[in-house]
């Protein structure tokens, strides 16, 4: 059947920020999308508040809006663009409530709008765990015994028949937040009763539990005629219990035999008919008893998921990239199988390799939270690994994680490390792998973990002799969706060892260029630095080189073989990375733009002799080191905040008093601002030292490990005067060593004190004057050519009672460039590229002057989201240690309007009516009242603390005063928690007295009330509430508009014109 | 990867190291590879690969053990197993022996730590070819040697060697009675047919049709099997006999001799179809199967062309009336199925019984009684 061409426009939404259960997974499918259905030449309209994304580029769709994912913009935006079909199965659960959301409030009826892919009905009947039972009951297939409870009281009622443990599962939540396992009755109320709380529609699952069971998962697809097919099997090393998403996983599936495996495939083929999904991908999981053979379906998703994109890279078959060309009426067999070229869509791939996929978690950023893996997800990134055994695919996966700090077993006993099996952990594996070395034997390990005896064995091997599965040669082979039955056309390649090397690789005439990947996402290392290395294969296409590849991330764009000439899903270490280099001989190798994961191997490759482009290895090492460093800032003439090193407790405590409390003290070692803490005093520094010396003492140790060559020789600890009350402002920047040009400075809404992932920025700076600014564009210019940076260099300053101060510069791309380049219209990270390949800024045809592009027309506000409701027991406290996993943009023609939208999106919407608390710092009173004037005419009513009530009062703003905590209850915080307060502004005031404010935060995060930590974020909050009340509905934007579309800015900038033919190769 | 203890070597030289595992001995015959990830025991068990070795694409071989119910005959057939990664586990669930111990106990021979993927590329490329796995001492002159003494599949009559000796029935069912040509039969297609309520009298492939009508079944079939198609004239004749007399249907070589037997010619593939993932077209519903294949020849269209350039039904005159074909390969577009139009009658080339496989095309034997019910 031809595509439909009864629609025209068709609505894609993303899945926004990056929270835990929903990453970069949605922006490769929702890419994909984009591009096919503009090839068949539909419309596109693509919304996502996530500017980090490669969806929201403004060439990948003919409207972009970079708004909040809620009904109100979505109508507004429906309205203009008067789309004909909505697909929602691209973006994640969050596009799909949101799509049911549309339907439930009429929106698309009114307007005429078609759901396609999943239509309403299905998506209920998925999500809805009451109508799933029904049809999978009606469809003769088995689930676990469960109950639907809305209230405790139905809760414990089901218990009985259930019995403990049990599984408690809410309904609509994104990787089963809230929910959990109840092993006690206690367990069971706890957890019941969170569980309704996180649902939006109050309802909880109670599941029986089956526990140790063995969890599969298939990845199933459908189009209009019914014919189904099935991409991937997935087995969970992990038995049930622990989340697929932190389960390391393998596919194909390992130890079913060929007839319980094709039962399997029955019943999820029976799973996609009886839910009605029309068209496109779902994931159907699995709960199967290995000895009694049992089959139970635990849970269907009617959309594209985490293991869909993994199913699509371990496989070869685009499975969004098919979805969207379902849903637009193709069959799978009118498709045709890129890899081959020859073969249709409707086949199921047959793999001759092994797949192995790795959580990465991040529980050292949160000290304090419970580190047990359980039902609920708590993994913020994966690596995914090819081998061509399991134990080759398991080892690479393995060192593909890059963690931070190994975990150190080898001082526990036998019992100790069996013990700690009993629930399962982030690092379990290693624990096993330490037993079995020790030749426990896998007995002992089965009993404690249920992990298949299969996977225990080829544990056992990798343990006694982690080299035997490397002997024989590294050999590339190409990923081809047919075990070689037929020739691969499209050159996606990973390195198994064999016997003798056979490469598969298939190189041109063109010479290559490399770009080394991010490695799995992590707290610190997102889908940012994905974006950026993305750009770079993009533009090294357009300079007529080939791209090349190399990134071990399953969720990317970056590793869509789409978007490279070669891709190599190989880890980054130096040592898999040489041998790639091997092969592959490129003329150059681009570190700069997959964060800190490729910078740390740019000594390491120089060694070898590998050309870098761009900033040199020296370069970036005056850039790092602290003490050179500093001597170059001194040589220019800038100040840094005093700072002294130290490397014993005795040498920090004496050199802290030089430097002057408070202290911002970090390891030399760590990234992303790991283990930075704010210390007031003496005992404070003391007491940190104890905690960080013993962890600094044992880095060296890890050298053997090529990811910590960088690694000092002797543990250092870096002591920096820490500013307070300073204003923190970033700046992206490109430079060509002779010019710089300032891609965009980005004023800081909170401190400094907050690191700058997690503080929401303004661009353009919404309170600093024209002679600061000028300031930091010659300090940044004065840097980026002293440090000698060809490319991009993001800098740091704080703003301390007037002066500027140089936090830090990095000489690589920044986590904002994305935001930056959809603020000011301009490719910031292709710019670099070309300037990495040659280019002069000067011939770029930038705009000229300042950073200026789209100023006065539009301002763009960037905020973070935060995990913390994802870990019980952390502490909600924002300091100079990164946490948040990903962003939003709001982008409006002023400030309190992109902030407003910014919030919204972020998840904590400015409210238009009720309660606002304010306590403001001595140096904020002044200015407060204005403040709570706005608030007060839009009606609300005001709370204070004393302090700040009086200071409002005196300008006759009517004010309650209420206690300090200090001051006892009920204080500020029991108002919050009794739900009270709708909207907080909150200046924190210096030292000691902070606990006050931090405490009011923490209640903030946890009831997801909107806290505003500086006065003029509250000027702006209380503004942008004034404003939506007059103005109702704040305006869309598309960022077509804004900078005009890829047209028009093909005109302005010939890169964004020319991209449009680089990003598919499917269009050459 | 421990030292080369033995090895591949095919026709035209080409060699691969490995390890040897199972029967301490050598192999020769037809080296073909399968691209099903499961179903390993399945295939060793399967009469249609008589006379073969085959090679494993999927690198872990033998993960879940063997056990008596996934035999497909009472025997294995192939020569050998070709494998990247042996494994020899008893403790899975259902496993009753282990794989490799099994191999040996049959006195079957199979290697491991071969680069599959690389000896598949090079069959893929050059085709299917005689070969064998040697022990590391014996000299490739000798393995050469040996490997020349063995017939090429070409006009090979593998039907006799894997045939029964007398006939035997399956199933109480009151259904009807199954006569089947048995040139290999499978349990799978055997329990397919049983579970369904007929009865199964299994014939060895050189009864005649006056023999077989005596016993007056209800329909015939005619059998999956090794070897090459051309070379049953005797059962092509057997066959001709009977089509029209009785319902006929056949699967695999059964379908190949049955177009014999409407006139058509069949040819060998260059390396077969082997595997569980390859998408059949029913022409007449359009619906399209992910089927079970394992065939080294093929049947040539109507037309005498080999591969079907539309996905019409063509039709086309036989002396049993007129014939249509019902089945295309997705793949490589080669015949998967015809029916008789005049007289009850049709195959396919693939496995609808699966085993190993998917179980798209099940209803096929529902068809089958169904068309035996009408007639
Ligand atoms: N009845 C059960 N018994 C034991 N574990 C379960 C049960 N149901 C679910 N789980 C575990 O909880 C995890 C999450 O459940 P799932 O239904 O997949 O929710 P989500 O929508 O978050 O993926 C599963 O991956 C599985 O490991
Ligand atoms: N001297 C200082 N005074 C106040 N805040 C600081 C100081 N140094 C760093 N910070 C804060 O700590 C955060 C992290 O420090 P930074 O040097 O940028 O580490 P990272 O390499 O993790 O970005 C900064 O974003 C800033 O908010
Ligand atoms: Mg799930
Ligand atoms: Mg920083």
């Amino acid at each position: 059947m031809p595509r439909r061409d009864d629609i025209k426009t068709i609505l894609i939404l993303g899945s926004g920020p990056i929270v835990i259960g929903q990453a970069a997974e949605f922006d490769y499918s929702g890419v994909q999308a984009c591009k096919v259905l503009r090839e068949e030449g539909y419309r596109v309209v693509l919304v996502n508040s996530n500017p980090a994304t490669i969806m929201t580029d403004p060439e990948f769709a003919d409207a972009t809006y970079v708004e909040p994912l809620l009904p109100g913009p979505l109508t507004k935006i429906i309205e203009r663009e008067r789309p004909d079909a909505l697909l929602p199965t691209l973006g994640g659960q969050t596009a799909l409530n949101l799509a049911k959301a549309l339907h439930d409030e009429g929106i698309l009826q009114r307007f005429g709008v078609e759901l396609i892919g999943a239509n309403y009905d299905a998506i209920t009947c998925a999500e809805d765990r009451d109508l799933f039972g029904a049809a999978m009951a009606r469809a003769g297939l088995k689930m676990p015994e469960s109950a639907i409870a809305t209230t405790l009281d139905e809760a414990r009622a089901a218990l009985p028949r259930l019995g403990l443990p049990c599984i408690v599962r809410p309904a609509f939540t994104l990787g089963g937040r809230g929910g959990g396992i109840a092993r006690t009755q206690e367990e069971f109320e706890l957890i019941a009763g969170r569980g309704i709380e996180a649902s939006p529609i109050g309802q909880v699952l109670l599941d029986q539990s089956v526990l140790g069971w063995g969890e599969f998962e298939l990845e199933v697809m459908r189009d209009k005629a019914d014919n189904v097919v099935i991409v991937c099997s997935i087995e969970n090393i992990d038995p049930m219990g622990v989340h697929t998403g932190d389960s390391v996983t393998v596919a194909p599936q390992q130890t079913l035999t060929d007839a319980l495996y094709q039962q399997l495939r029955d019943q999820a083929i029976a799973v996609i008919r009886a839910v009605g999904v029309e068209t496109g991908g779902s994931n159907v999981q699995f709960a199967v008893n290995p000895e009694t053979e049992e089959i139970l379906i635990i849970e269907m998703n009617p959309r594209v998921s985490r293991s869909s994109a993994l199913a699509s890279k371990a496989t070869g078959f685009p499975i969004a990239k098919i979805a969207a060309r379902l849903a637009v009426g193709y069959l799978l067999e009118e498709i045709t199988n890129d890899i081959t070229g020859v073969t249709p869509a409707s086949f199921e791939p047959t793999i001759d390799y092994v797949v192995v996929k790795w959580p990465r978690f991040a529980f050292e950023k949160f000290p304090g939270a419970v580190p047990t893996l359980s039902t609920h997800m708590k993994s913020v990134g994966e690596a995914m690994a090819i081998g061509r055994t399991f134990s080759q695919a398991f080892a690479k996966a393995l060192r593909s994680r890059e963690l931070d700090k190994p975990p150190r077993l080898e001082t526990l006993t036998d019992q100790e490390l069996l013990d700690g099996l009993l629930t399962p952990t982030a690092d379990r594996y290693e624990t096993i792998l330490e037993l079995l070395a020790r030749d426990i034997g896998i007995e002992p390990v089965h009993e404690r973990t249920s992990i298949d005896p299969w996977f225990l064995a080829e544990l056992e091997q990798i343990a006694k002799d982690p080299q035997a599965s490397f002997a024989g040669e590294r050999s590339f082979k190409s990923v081809d969706t047919c075990a070689a039955e037929f020739p691969a056309r499209t050159p996606y390649y990973y390195s198994g060892w064999e016997r003798k090397a056979a490469h598969e690789v298939t190189r041109g005439e063109r010479p290559s260029v490399m770009i080394l990947g991010a490695g799995p996402n992590r707290i610190g290392q997102g889908i940012e630095f994905d974006y950026c290395c993305v750009h770079a294969a993009m533009t090294v296409r357009e300079s007529g080189r080939d791209a090349v590849i190399v990134n071990c991330n399953p969720e990317t764009v970056s590793t869509d073989y789409d978007t490279s000439d070669r891709l190599y899903f190989e880890p980054l270490t130096l040592e898999d990375v040489l041998g790639v280099i091997e092969v592959e001989q490129p003329e150059g190798v681009i570190v700069q733009f997959g964060g800190q994961t490729p910078l740390k191997l740019a000594a390491g490759l120089v060694e070898a002799g590998v050309p870098l482009l761009g900033t040199s290895v020296e370069a970036i090492d005056l850039a790092e080191d602290r003490g050179r460093f500093g001597e170059l800032l001194d040589r220019l003439g800038y100040q840094a905040p005093p700072y002294a090193t130290a490397c014993s407790v005795d040498e920090a405590l004496a050199k802290a008093e030089e430097v002057g409390f408070p202290l911002l003290v970090r390891p030399s070692y760590v990234l992303g601002g790991r283990a930075m803490e704010i210390v007031y005093s003496r005992e404070g520094l003391a007491d940190y030292l104890s905690r960080e010396l013993p962890a600094a003492e044992n880095q060296p140790e890890r050298t053997s490990n090529p990811q910590n060559r960088q690694a000092p020789a002797r543990p250092t600890i870096f002591l920096d005067r820490f500013l307070e009350n300073a204003v923190e402002v970033d700046v992206d920047a490109l430079c060509d060593g002779h010019e710089v040009w300032i891609g965009g400075i980005m004023q800081h809404v909170e401190e400094a004190g907050v690191h700058s992932g997690d503080s929401a920025c303004v661009l353009p700076p919404h309170s600093l004057g024209e002679e600061m600014l000028e300031q930091i564009r010659a300090a940044t210019r004065d840097i980026a050519l002293g440090v000698g940076v060809v490319g991009l260099m993001n800098a740091q300053y704080a703003i301390h009672e007037g002066r500027l101060y140089v936090i830090e510069a990095n000489p690589r791309a920044s986590r904002t460039v994305p935001f930056v380049s959809k603020a000011v219209g301009l490719p910031l990270a292709k710019l670099a590229c070309r300037i990495m390949l040659g280019e002069r800024i000067a011939e770029l045809d930038l705009p000229s002057g300042h950073e200026g592009v789209g100023f006065g027309e539009h301002v763009s506000v960037k905020e973070a989201v935060l995990p913390f409701d994802r870990f019980d027991g952390a502490d909600s406290l924002l300091g100079p240690e990164m946490r948040s996993t990903g962003e939003v943009m709001g982008i409006a023609r002023d400030f309190p309007t992109a902030f407003a939208k910014a919030q919204a999106a972020a998840g904590s919407p400015l409210p238009s009516a009720g309660t606002a608390f304010i306590s403001v710092t001595d140096s904020d009173k002044p200015g407060v009242f204005a403040v709570a004037q706005i608030l007060h005419d839009n009606g609300f009513r005001i709370l204070a603390t004393s302090g700040t009530a009086e200071a409002i009062a005196r300008m006759g703003v009517p004010v309650k005063k209420i206690n300090k905590i200090g001051e006892g209850s009920p204080h500020v915080v029991d108002w919050i928690e009794r739900g009270e307060v709708n909207l907080i502004v909150n200046t924190p005031t210096g030292s000691g007295a902070r606990s006050d404010g931090w405490e009011i935060r923490r209640s903030a995060t946890a009831h997801g009330i909107p806290c505003l930590t500086t006065l003029s974020a509250g000027v702006s909050a209380a503004r942008a509430i004034a404003q939506a009340i007059k103005l109702g509905e704040p305006d869309v934007l598309s960022l077509q508009e804004l900078h005009g579309g890829p047209g028009s800015s093909s005109e302005a900038h010939p890169m964004t014109g020319r991209t449009l033919k680089g990003t598919g190769r499917q269009a050459a | 990867m421990s030292d080369a203890t033995a090895y591949v070597l095919l026709e035209d030289g080409t060699r691969f190291e490995g390890e040897a595992c199972a029967a301490d001995a050598h192999a020769v015959g037809e080296v073909v590879f399968t691209t099903g990830m499961s179903g390993y025991q399945e295939s060793v068990s399967d009469p249609s690969f008589a006379g073969q070795l085959i090679t494993f694409t999927y690198p872990h071989i033998g993960n879940y053990g063997v056990s008596q119910r996934a035999m497909e005959s009472e025997r294995i057939w192939a020569r050998a197993a070709i494998m990247r990664e042996a494994c020899n586990r008893e403790d899975a669930p259902e496993a009753e022996r282990g794989w490799l111990d099994w191999l040996a106990d049959c006195d079957v021979p199979a290697i491991s730590g071969v680069d599959t993927r690389a000896l598949v590329r090079h069959i893929r490329e050059a085709g299917a070819m005689r070969g064998g796995i040697f022990p590391e001492r014996m000299s490739e002159a000798q393995a050469q040697a040996l490997i020349a003494a063995e017939p090429s599949m070409s006009g090979l009559d593998l039907a006799r060697v894997v045939t029964p000796e007398w006939v035997s029935v399956h199933g109480e069912g009151d259904g009807p009675l199954i006569a089947v040509l048995d040139t290999g039969i499978k349990s799978s297609i055997v329990r397919n047919l049983v579970e369904r309520g007929a009865r199964v009298s299994l014939y060895p492939c050189s009864t005649s049709a006056e023999q077989l009508l005596a016993d007056d079944p209800d329909a015939v079939f005619v059998a999956n099997g090794p070897g090459d198609p051309a070379a049953l004239d005797y059962v092509v004749d057997t066959v001709r006999e009977i089509v029209g007399k009785k319902p006929v249907w056949g699967i695999c070589l059964g379908h190949q001799l049955l177009c014999r037997a409407l006139g058509l010619e069949t040819y060998k593939l260059p390396f077969g179809h082997r595997g569980a993932n390859h998408p059949v077209k029913d022409l007449q519903t359009g619906h399209v199967e992910i089927t079970s294949q394992n065939h080294g020849f093929a049947v040539l269209g109507p037309g005498g062309a080999r591969t079907l350039q539309h996905d019409e039904p063509v039709r086309w005159d036989t002396d049993f009336g007129t014939a249509q074909l019902t089945h295309v390969n997705l793949y490589d577009r080669t015949v998967e199925g015809f029916e008789l139009l005049d007289v009850p009658g049709g195959a396919v080339q693939y496995h609808p019984e699966a085993g190993p496989g998917p179980h798209d095309s099940l209803h096929l034997f529902d068809r089958f009684l169904e068309r035996i019910a009408a007639a």
